[in-house]
């Protein structure tokens, strides 16, 4: 039986590590209250909250947290008609936050995740475990069997070549949940009572060429390596899905991290997650990408981004011209879908237009 | 979901590089005593085997290896990979093979581990290579798929090979170890997960499983380094082997998996001397990663022992003229399926 971590006021870090380099970006319709657990390791950085919903309603919150606040009317106003590609009811529309922020790092969460304890009672601190995995390579082209190798304690085994030992620049790092795992609604009409008990004291770097299905409750990345590909879909009022924002977000920026020579982690931190949401209305939301995602998966395991896409924008365009071709055929949504991509990036670049000097490629394309 | 398996069915082989087992199978018995074991004495070995009593075992020293495989290729087992021998001469479906400097470890809440139990709960339940689950092995108790996981892919494939790891001491290389002098690993990572298609990994041979039917071939004593020693910073050879065994199992659509259990291993040798020694195998490495994540296998290779024989081919063609050390190793791969077929059972 896991519980969430409660006496976390003495376990706030000395020296809070990026704290004017990562932005907190939480996603909300209800209340933020529980920022009030988070207060030691989130109070030093700030926060970009993006309301949800009705923006006539007030979102409290608490004291002493320095944030900026954006509602549908804010996004309306910023983004003029390119707000279209922003999803409305739906945790998706998290991704404005990414494009106003003004930081390196973004580290998301969402308002029902809790701090987690570890095996030995104490609370995890997740900001501090992402910024460690972010800070430190990943290793995408040969396993390590004991996993990352920069931890403490750990190093790369025997027969991992020397000159692969340098890793690259981790650009997500993706943690897990505690108690409520992330489920489809079949799994969890089917399995209700089921809970994550079980801490796996690990990071590790999924392989080039592999895709993961991305959670964005707890999720951090370098926005300045692969910002422009965290587009969280269209979702929510008015579209025929949800519930596969951030999982499109992940398939697109693996392809994209792969073919750039990016690493991304997976693993710790554990947060704890306390809301299951309703298996009946998960349901109709991911209905259709239960079918959708037999089609989607083969697109990105065949995807080839071509020599010239040396930035993330470039990748992503291109990206948004395959799932056109290749995907309008299974729905008329991807035409959509891929229009968005397209206004996204316009809209990403408008907002963050490129200083001099940093029309430098994020990587080898590979 | 796992396959239900009988007792019968496994073997368990031990490379005997130490002349007494007395510690190393009383340790074991709990988890051993059930199953049949080979016992591979190293046929360099000069010292007489001790074993304790009440095992239902089979022992085979340096006169059984001659008298099956002919003195000329007595050479192949030596040293660590004198259990290659039991591999040949098993009739069993899986086996389970550890070093001879490991015991059981405990876990977390100080039970012994079952290292035996869990490799074949590892093989008996699918594997998911085209997909990664981000709570890793779907099949264990606690877990499932994660949402976004493609539904076509959750009946999983066979998994043909299991690799454990090590608590205290881990399989570092030399360099690393002798650097890293006092580090020892004492993390104890609650999980097992399949190694993605595509993806290359280093399998030690010090904790191993496998299902000796389906890949048996592909673990053959090829890569002998010239100065193989009796510590693993001296060896390659579980390297290139488990190298095979990977893009084999890619090939045909067979998983392998990777982390749990954890066996104990004891502190044995000095890195520094290893590295004064020989370092042959690190440096060697930075030819065969790319040799192996190279290769295309054809649509012909259908089997195991197909998909060896090409990539034995393929080394001697590659990297032949590297170092004529690849040459004799791809010669020992094509010598090695013969064998097989002619000893062993494909």
């Amino acid at each position: 039986m896991v519980e969430p971590a409660t006496a976390t006021q003495t376990a706030a870090p000395v020296m809070p590590q990026l704290k004017d380099e990562l932005d907190i970006v939480i996603p909300t319709i209800r209340n933020l209250d529980f920022l009030e657990m988070w207060r030691p390791f989130f109070q030093p950085y700030h926060l970009i909250i993006v309301q949800d919903g009705d923006p006539s309603k007030t979102i409290k919150v608490p004291p002493g947290f320095d944030y900026e606040l954006y509602n549908r009317n804010d996004i309306n106003k910023i983004l003029g008609p390119k707000a279209s590609c922003i999803s409305f009811k739906d945790s998706a529309c998290r991704c404005f936050g990414y494009m106003v922020s003004k930081k390196k790092y973004i580290f998301t969460i969402d308002d029902d995740c809790f701090v987690a304890k570890d095996p030995s009672g104490k609370a995890v601190n997740a900001l501090e475990q992402h910024i460690k995995n972010i800070l430190s390579p990943s290793t995408p082209f040969f396993f390590n069997t004991l996993y990352d190798p920069f931890r403490d304690g750990a190093d790369f085994v025997r027969g991992y070549p020397f000159s692969l030992r340098e890793g690259v620049p981790t650009a997500v790092s993706h943690g897990l949940w505690l108690n409520i795992p992330d489920y489809d609604a079949p799994t969890q009409l089917v399995k209700p009572l089921e809970r994550n008990n079980r801490f796996v004291d690990a990071v590790l770097t999924i392989p080039k060429g592999t895709l993961f299905p991305m959670c964005g409750m707890n999720l951090a990345f370098d926005r300045d390596l692969i910002g422009p590909a965290m587009y969280f879909g269209l979702m929510g009022d008015g579209q025929p899905i949800g519930r596969y924002d951030d999982m499109w977000a992940g398939w697109c920026i693996k392809v994209i991290c792969d073919h750039l020579g990016l690493g991304v982690k997976t693993g710790l931190p554990y947060i704890y997650h306390s809301k299951a949401s309703n298996p009946f209305v998960n349901l109709r939301k991911e209905y259709k990408g239960i079918f959708w995602q037999e089609e989607i998966i083969p697109f990105f395991q065949q995807v080839v981004l071509p020599k010239d896409c040396t930035t993330v924008q470039k990748c992503y365009i291109e990206l948004a011209k395959q799932v056109k071709e290749k995907l309008s055929k299974v729905d008329p949504y991807f035409d959509k879908l891929a229009d968005a991509m397209v206004t996204w990036i316009k809209a990403w670049d408008e907002l963050n237009p490129p200083t001099a000097g940093s029309s430098v490629p994020n990587g080898k394309a590979a | 979901m796992s396959l239900a398996i009988k007792d019968d069915e496994i073997d368990i082989v031990i490379g005997a590089i130490h002349s007494d087992l007395t510690s190393f199978m009383n340790e074991w018995r709990p988890m051993y005593s059930r199953f049949h074991i080979i016992i591979v004495k190293d046929p360099y070995l000069k010292e007489e085997l001790k074993i304790p009593e009440g095992f239902n075992l089979d022992v085979y020293e340096k006169n059984d290896i001659d008298r099956v495989v002919g003195s000329s290729t007595l050479g192949l087992f030596s040293g660590y990979a004198c259990r290659y021998f039991g591999y040949l001469v098993s009739r069993k479906k899986y086996i389970i093979s550890v070093d001879d400097d490991c015991l059981p470890a405990q876990d977390p809440k100080g039970f012994l581990v079952d290292a035996v139990a869990q490799h074949i709960t590892n093989l008996t339940t699918p594997a998911t290579p085209f997909f990664f689950n981000t709570l890793y092995d779907p099949f264990t108790e606690g877990a499932d798929f994660v949402r976004g996981y493609p539904f076509s892919l959750r009946s999983g494939v066979k998994c043909a090979f299991s690799c454990g790891l090590w608590l205290n001491l881990a399989d570092h290389d030399a360099p690393t170890q002798a650097l890293k002098a006092r580090q020892r690993n004492s993390r104890y990572v609650d999980a097992v997960m399949t190694v993605p298609a595509g993806s290359l990994i280093p399998i030690s041979g010090i904790n191993i499983a496998f299902d000796r039917e389906v890949v048996g071939p592909a673990l053959v004593p090829a890569l002998k380094l010239a100065g193989e020693g009796k510590f693993r910073w001296e060896t390659m050879e579980d390297i290139w082997s488990g190298l095979c065994v990977k893009v084999a199992c890619d090939h045909l659509g067979l998983g392998v998996k990777t982390g749990l259990p954890y066996v104990l291993r004891i502190d044995r040798g000095d890195p520094i001397a290893s590295l004064k020694k020989e370092w042959e195998g690190v440096k060697l490495m930075e030819e065969v990663v790319p040799f192996f994540q190279s290769i295309r296998l054809s649509r012909e290779a259908t089997t195991v022992a197909d998909c060896v024989v090409e990539v034995a081919n393929a080394a001697k063609e590659r990297l032949g003229s590297t170092d004529p050390l690849f040459a004799r190793a791809a010669k020992a791969m094509l010598d090695w399926v013969n064998l097989w077929k002619s000893v062993g059972s494909i």
